[in-house]
């Protein structure tokens, strides 16, 4: 690509087919699928039930965390294993806000949520001050998880820790985050979580209606997601970030501080995941500590690598692609989603190091020029090897 | 009212010592009476001294006893015999019904038992019988504890009824024996005693004192002092060695990884399933034991250790052959293949074993423990595996250090391409030391099974705290991972005594971050300059 004259910032993001794809996904979510699930009558053939609302919804959602996952290992080469307390965050932000929903129809009738009745609790712990207020909720959302990160990453940058190291500490954060949260001292429903919402925003939580709203904002979200991602990796610190992945010491010998762009990228991953997570509790209904637990988080970073690292919408169909043959393995042969699941961390490793959009774009390229073109991808994606 | 009881009981013993037969009307009692009646009844029969005593109680708790009217029948055995006049019937009568034994009656026909065993010949019968009664009997019992004691040669089982005797007659006996018994309670007795001697110094709610005696009351406050100041000691003592028992856990489970992250720089995520194979690689030769040579089933560790060394030591090879070869130099995706070989692991063991946990049982020898006080016991499977521990630890650096294969491991992760041109077998040395690595993980496993659950998922437990471990003691030494491992299991258990388990796992991996952040190379990394170490 031609740097110095600088393109629109239109056709900077996108070329014009993957524009049209991107058109094409939109009207599939704004348009069919509310028109197939809500206005086609249930006999229709064309008809969408919840499920496949339900189902498609919670994919997007994934698909928000493989994007972030993919702006800092795809494009800056650190693989976090805490993704998953990110998202869970972000969803125990939401679940917070959609328990004092339920006001006082819960079993015990009470304003308190009802583990907390069941604790024997008189009054709200100082963590859920003003959880009663939406904006507030929003707020926590983006908060949370960013200062986390912020704050996990401020001091793991400064130390140089990196490469597998940062992996095994982030998964050590998640492991231990995941043991304070099925206490049922640390206020957040022990292990069993946060369930049986009733209302967001005082609209029924279970109506078709609010369940294709959410839906659709989560579909918005996914958009979103993709694009400002896409305009950071276009942008100068994208491609200082890459060169960071590719080769951190001649990065900074060259006079960046690579912490800033490593921080900046960490924290606005963490802040997608946590927007992630505020989408798929309502949507699904139920938040655990389960969520925190370390396998959730390396399984974020199959998605990653099945659709392909070090292309934003490579992510995007990974989580679709793992994700769906999730659901159908779990529901026909459960005995074989290890299995199908452990084979594909081994092959995609292996053989398909830029995963399916990496091979789709291997072949288009030797469809047209006829003969083998290395993508960019295929780059060594780790600056540093043991 | 427990004196005059214990007057009786006396009594009683002396007239029905010479009765040869058990007494109608006492069984009578015991057969119809309530609950009350029944608990006396068991404590008069037990006194008489009648040899017929112990089969009938032992029938009535093993619930083979039959009543008809006043009559007793015992069915065990097949047969039907009258109790009292030991007439075997041909067949039950009409009216007969079963007795029930509620948990009082169970545990009182425990203690009755109990006190008629101390009389056993056999001592391991004499001494799980002091040990049920120190746990609390029947005053009425204490001229047959008395009676075992003078004929008891063997000290430890004294000792035990020495403090069962006391803890009776402070009850029952004048102020002579109680003081002596406050005396020897100080000198000798544990929780229990303690139970016994608090009533002895506390007020009563109109603020007279419980025990209206001055003097008994300050020797009961002494001795409760002495009492506790031991229990504190026992605490402390086993609070040590719960953390060297967790240390060494953590080390063995370490040990493996120290040599394949460690050493080689492979970040083996299947290590822990490797250890779940060790595990039930144990299982299986016990199993076969078990069915085959049930003789020589104490022996079983001898070859379950061998075998769970090399099954793990295959299946680490035969992984290394197939996958991790190709992903030498690209950690990360290590890390992805690794773990997607666990998953495949576990659902392996899952699919051919189920999925609940399986049964490994602890040789005899491994089984029960040391009683150093009588707040702790020292039991002999953890004792064993801090042993194993440090002969595993002592054959690892021995191998690494005094063996050729040793010297390639070390020669090839220091400089593979000079220890290549030296004509060293680099590819094969990578094999063979990730067989070694992989095979103490299933040494670990073999240990872990005698100590803990097994099932599919045994290793996912251990994975995250053996690369603390691991990460904290520093890459590319054996002496930091013993340190850190020791280190983290003392950490561990003093905080779980302070803070309680959860919280004590969270500030020991919070204390790691903060940790990693100060020394990125872990305890004992070698000193460099280099930006990309």
């Amino acid at each position: 690509m031609n740097i110095h004259a600088a393109p629109s910032l239109v056709n900077r993001i996108y070329g014009p087919r993957a524009w049209l794809a991107l058109a094409i996904f939109a009207l599939i979510v704004f348009v069919v699928f509310p028109v197939a699930n809500l206005v086609l009558p249930a006999s229709s053939p064309f008809h969408l039930s919840a499920y496949w609302v339900a189902l498609a919804g919670k994919i997007m959602c994934y698909a928000i965390v493989a994007l972030a996952m993919d702006l800092i290992w795809g494009y800056a080469g650190i693989l976090s294993l805490g993704h998953g307390l990110f998202f869970a965050l972000g969803g125990y932000a939401m679940g917070m806000y959609l328990m004092r929903q339920i006001g006082r129809e819960g079993q015990y009738k009470s304003d308190l949520p009802d583990f907390m009745v069941f604790l024997d609790w008189k009054t709200l712990p100082w963590t859920w001050w003003n959880s009663d207020q939406f904006w507030w909720a929003a707020l926590l959302v983006v908060a949370v998880p960013g200062l986390l990160a912020f704050v996990f990453g401020w001091f793991a940058f400064r130390s140089r820790i990196r490469g597998v190291y940062f992996s095994i500490i982030t998964q050590a954060l998640t492991y231990a985050a995941m043991l304070l949260f099925f206490r049922n001292e640390t206020g957040f429903g022990g292990n069993n979580g946060f369930t049986d919402f009733k209302r967001i925003l005082g609209f029924d939580i279970t109506a078709p209606q609010t369940r294709m709203a959410l839906f659709m904002v989560t579909g918005v979200a996914l958009i979103a997601s993709l694009l400002v991602g896409r305009y950071i990796v276009t942008s100068k610190a994208g491609r200082v970030l890459q060169a960071i992945r590719d080769a951190e010491a001649r990065v900074m010998f060259c006079g960046y501080d690579t912490r800033h762009y490593k921080l900046f990228v960490w924290t606005f991953s963490a802040v997608l995941c946590g927007i992630a997570g505020a989408l798929y509790v309502p949507q699904v209904g139920i938040i655990n500590p389960g969520e925190m637990s370390p396998a959730n988080s390396i399984e974020i970073a199959i998605w990653v690598a099945v659709g392909g690292r070090g292309t934003l919408v490579g992510a995007v169909v990974g989580a679709f692609l793992v994700n769906g043959a999730k659901s159908f393995f779990t529901q026909a042969f459960p005995e074989y989603w290890l299995y199908v699941l452990g084979l594909a961390f081994i092959l995609v490793t292996l053989y398909l190091p830029d995963g399916v959009v990496g091979l789709l774009a291997r072949w288009r390229s030797r469809f047209r020029s006829g003969s083998a073109v290395k993508p960019a991808a295929t780059v060594k994606a780790e600056g540093d090897t043991a | 009212m427990a004196k005059i009881q214990g007057w009786c009981a006396g009594l009683l013993l002396v007239f029905c010592a010479q009765a040869q037969a058990l007494d109608a009307g006492l069984v009578g009692r015991l057969m119809t009476g309530d609950s009350d009646e029944k608990s006396q009844a068991i404590t008069e029969l037990v006194v008489s001294g009648d040899p017929a005593v112990a089969p009938l109680l032992q029938a009535f708790a093993d619930g083979d006893l039959q009543a008809s009217g006043s009559r007793a029948l015992i069915t065990s055995g097949g047969r039907i015999v009258d109790a009292v006049t030991a007439e075997v019937l041909p067949a039950l009568p009409d009216d007969h019904e079963d007795l029930v034994v509620n948990n009082r009656m169970r545990r009182e026909l425990a203690d009755a038992l109990a006190v008629l065993k101390l009389l056993s010949t056999e001592r391991a019968d004499r001494l799980s019988a002091a040990r049920t009664l120190v746990n609390g009997a029947d005053d009425a019992m204490l001229p047959l504890v008395k009676k075992a004691l003078a004929a008891e040669q063997d000290s430890e089982i004294r000792g035990l009824l020495e403090g069962v005797a006391a803890s009776m007659e402070i009850r029952t006996g004048d102020t002579a024996q109680r003081m002596a018994a406050i005396i020897k309670l100080g000198e000798a007795g544990g929780s229990n005693a303690k139970k016994l001697l608090l009533p002895l110094t506390v007020k009563n709610a109109d603020g007279t004192w419980a025990e209206p005696d001055g003097d008994l009351r300050a020797a009961a406050a002494s001795s409760l002092r002495s009492i506790e100041s031991r229990l504190a000691w026992g605490e402390r003592v086993g609070l040590v060695f719960a953390g060297l028992s967790l240390g060494s856990i953590l080390l063995i489970a370490a040990l493996g990884l120290a040599i394949t992250y460690g050493l080689m720089g492979v970040i083996n995520m299947a290590h822990g399933e490797l250890m779940m194979i060790g595990a039930y690689a144990t299982y299986v030769v016990q199993s076969l034991f078990r069915t085959h040579l049930p003789a020589w089933f104490d022996w079983y560790p001898l070859l379950a250790v061998p075998v769970a060394f090399v099954t793990a030591a295959l299946v680490g090879m035969l992984l290394e052959r197939l996958v991790i070869r190709f992903l030498y130099g690209r950690p990360l995706e290590t890390l992805l293949a690794t773990w997607g070989i666990s998953l495949m692991l576990i659902q392996c063991v899952r699919s051919l074993f189920g999925a609940q946990n399986v049964q490994v049982e602890n040789p005899a020898f491994m089984s029960g423990g040391v009683a150093l006080m009588s707040n702790l016991v020292l039991p002999w499977n953890r004792i064993i595996i801090i042993g194993f521990a440090l002969v595993v630890l002592g054959a690892v650096s021995l191998t690494l250090t005094r063996t050729r294969l040793g010297l390639f491991v070390r020669g090839v992760t220091q400089n593979r391409t000079m220890a290549s041109c030296v004509g060293v077998a680099t590819a094969r040395i990578d094999t063979w030391a990730f067989g070694l690595g992989s095979g103490i993980a299933g040494l670990a496993g073999c240990g872990l099974s005698q100590i803990g659950n097994v099932g599919p998922e045994l290793g996912q437990g251990y994975i995250v705290d053996s690369f603390m471990v691991v990460v904290l003691g520093g890459v590319g030494q054996l002496a930091g991972t013993v340190y850190a491992a020791l280190g983290l299991g003392f950490a561990n258990k003093l905080l779980e005594a302070w803070s309680g388990a959860v919280l004590a796992k969270i500030a020991v991996l919070v204390f790691i971050i903060v940790f990693i952040q100060r020394r990125p190379q872990g305890l004992f990394a070698l000193k460099g300059r280099s930006l990309d170490a």
